[in-house]
């Protein structure tokens, strides 16, 4: 880890956040860019559970993590506290890596 | 009008952001186990949980350093993450008030969590309040989670608790009370194939850009009833 990797992280990662809050963010958009806007959450952190689910690297693999998930997902369906969602899907992970 | 944090149909609003703010605390310890273990300072591993304020992003940027990769690559992978958060600021545009210091301030705290918590509440003002209490104490569990996990250095495993599962799972309880919107169901599933069909034939960071697709399904012009949307 360099301090040069950090410090230019640092900025892009902001740049990214005030180009979309502040710079574009103003305007005023279309419906139909109001109502795709909208699903972004839905499909990204979706992705995002696949991708720390399935995947190492660029690999697709099926391991522990997958029951851990699928617990976590019972748990969410069943209207779990967040806590509880994270705490069982961590355990049970856990637990099947040690079998 | 009543205070927000005495307004009593705000409370499981807040509670839920605050208890989201303490699972990522403890995740916070694992960024800072790891980042140590893959070779940053503590300074440095603190340094990027304050500037860089977005998870993905630094766990990627670690893991690839951590792993061998360049700077180059590293920074790619990593800002690939980030521009998430420009489309998350669009979101939020629509959504909070305030000076423009404020929100640049905002901006700062303009990640998966606090966009989630924030879009996830049926009115403006709960939205609002949402996403300060989620940003302001999220930023301070992350921080301190990853002082902890970096002091505590390599002497935890995460994976042995399953800790990186910790992620996944949150996101799966943020993610799921969007899901009694159709549409978003629709848009959550077209994205979720999109990662896992991507991955093996793009760099790390891509398949997560490339699930913007699945918002496509905005296209369409709603069908049924607006306030469908907001059911409890």
């Amino acid at each position: 880890m360099t301090w040069t990797l950090i410090i230019l992280l640092a900025v892009g990662a902001y740049a990214f956040k005030v180009t979309g809050l502040i710079i574009l963010g103003g305007r005023s958009l279309p419906p139909i860019f109001e109502r795709c806007l909208g699903l972004i959450p839905a499909a990204i952190i979706t992705a995002l559970v696949i991708k720390d689910t399935f995947t190492v690297g660029q690999h697709l693999t099926l391991d522990a993590r997958a029951l851990g998930i699928a617990v976590a997902v019972i748990a969410a369906w069943k209207r779990a506290p967040l806590i509880v969602v994270i705490v069982l899907g961590a355990a049970v992970t856990a637990v099947v890596r040690q079998l | 009008m009543t205070p927000w944090w005495r307004d009593p149909t705000l409370r499981p609003a807040i509670v839920a952001c605050l208890t989201l703010s303490a699972a990522v605390g403890v995740f916070g310890v694992s960024f800072g186990v790891g980042s140590v273990a893959a070779g940053s300072t503590v300074l440095q591993t603190c340094a990027l949980s304050l500037l860089v304020f977005t998870g993905a992003s630094q766990f990627s940027a670690v893991s690839v350093i951590g792993a061998g990769g360049s700077i180059g690559s590293a920074l790619g992978g990593a800002l690939l993450l980030a521009a998430r958060n420009g489309v998350y600021g669009l979101a939020m545009s629509r959504r909070l008030d305030g000076s423009l210091g404020r929100k640049f301030l905002a901006a700062q705290l303009t990640i998966d969590e606090t966009t989630a918590m924030a879009v996830a509440q049926p009115t403006r003002r709960a939205q609002q309040v949402a996403f300060w209490v989620t940003g302001v104490a999220l930023y301070a569990c992350w921080n301190l989670g990853t002082l902890i996990g970096a002091l505590a250095g390599s002497a935890i495993d995460p994976k042995t608790f399953g800790l990186d599962v910790a992620f996944p799972a949150g996101f799966v309880a943020m993610v799921w009370p969007l899901f009694s919107d159709q549409r978003a169901r629709l848009a959550a599933l077209i994205g979720g194939a999109v990662c896992l069909l991507t991955v093996p034939f793009t760099p790390i960071g891509v398949p997560i850009l490339l699930s913007v697709l699945g918002v496509l399904v905005g296209l369409q012009r709603p069908s049924s009833a607006p306030n469908s949307e907001v059911t409890q």
